[in-house]
């Protein structure tokens, strides 16, 4: 799967107007994930998964961070996330199954919170956007 | 048997109360076959897909996602028999339109975003937990008379 010239577009326009407010929107689209998806709470037993906690926010902090470089480096995500490929590959382990599921949880973010801006195409390029930054993720994993 | 709390049951008749099953159904197929195209490949007989603007104005698609979304008010009516209440549909995807189960979890998940799109904040992490576990047990009844 190639992300396009429109695609790109449509993902730096989406992060460009939710700015500052990406915190919040990692903190939300991981709230949504425990509570939608149980079985991805197993990955943080050291957590505080509680309404409201400081710990799930700071990591939904990173996770957008995250993204937000992707998104400015969208033309060598790989590039971008080796790091981060390496730490999940290596570390985390995170099962592949689970980025689609976040990925979907930040969709519904995006959907509650700013709904005019996700358009059927702009749903598209994002969607497929959170597939690649999943499937680098993933890529070193065996 | 898929077990139902009484607040679950709640919170599906609360949230489906407040939606157009002619429009969330329309924006649904069309978000489906815009986001997935390769799920165009049910669809050849409905005439114009080229593009999203296509899809979307294309009167069959209108007319289909609201078909789909009428099905899906009667499993809500249903819940306790999703099985039973889908045994017919669930052989004629499987007998007549050949549709693979898994295009029933690609359009429940949208099915939550566009849910999400139009209720905001009310879309709260507890009404999408429920959501996301309605859609993906209609799926599976769907998908439960497959051989």
């Amino acid at each position: 799967m190639v992300l396009s010239a429109a695609d790109k577009s449509n993902v730096k326009g989406v992060f460009a107007k939710i700015g500052g407010q990406s915190e919040e929107y990692g903190a939300d689209a991981l709230e949504r994930m425990f509570a939608t998806y149980p079985q991805t709470k197993t990955y943080f037993p050291h957590f505080d998964l509680g309404k409201g906690s400081a710990q799930v926010k700071g990591h939904g902090k990173k996770v957008a961070a995250a993204l937000v470089e992707a998104v400015n480096n969208i033309d060598d995500l790989a590039g971008a996330l080796s790091k981060l490929s390496d730490l999940h590959a290596q570390k985390l382990r995170v099962d592949p199954v689970n980025f689609k599921l976040l990925g979907q949880c930040f969709l519904v973010v995006v959907a509650t919170r700013n709904p005019s801006l996700l358009t059927p195409e702009v749903h598209a390029s994002l969607d497929k956007f959170l597939c690649a930054v999943g499937t680098v993720l993933t890529a070193k994993y065996r | 048997m898929v077990h139902w709390s009484a607040e679950e049951k709640q919170l599906i008749s609360s949230i489906w109360a407040k939606v157009s099953v002619e429009e969330c159904g329309a924006e649904a197929l069309a978000r489906l076959l815009i986001v997935y195209p390769w799920t165009q490949r049910f669809f050849s007989d409905f005439g114009n897909l080229s593009s999203p603007t296509a899809i979307i104005g294309n009167p069959k698609v209108r007319a289909h996602g609201k078909k789909v979304l009428t099905s899906f008010g009667e499993a809500i009516k249903n819940l306790d028999n999703l099985k039973g209440t889908y045994s017919k549909l669930s052989e004629l995807h499987c007998d007549k339109l050949h549709v693979d189960p898994e295009n029933f979890r690609l359009l429940g998940d949208i099915l939550v975003i566009v849910l999400a799109s139009h209720l905001g904040r009310d879309f709260t992490p507890v009404c999408q937990f429920t959501w996301q576990k309605l859609v993906g047990v209609v799926a599976h009844a769907l998908a439960h008379k497959y051989h």
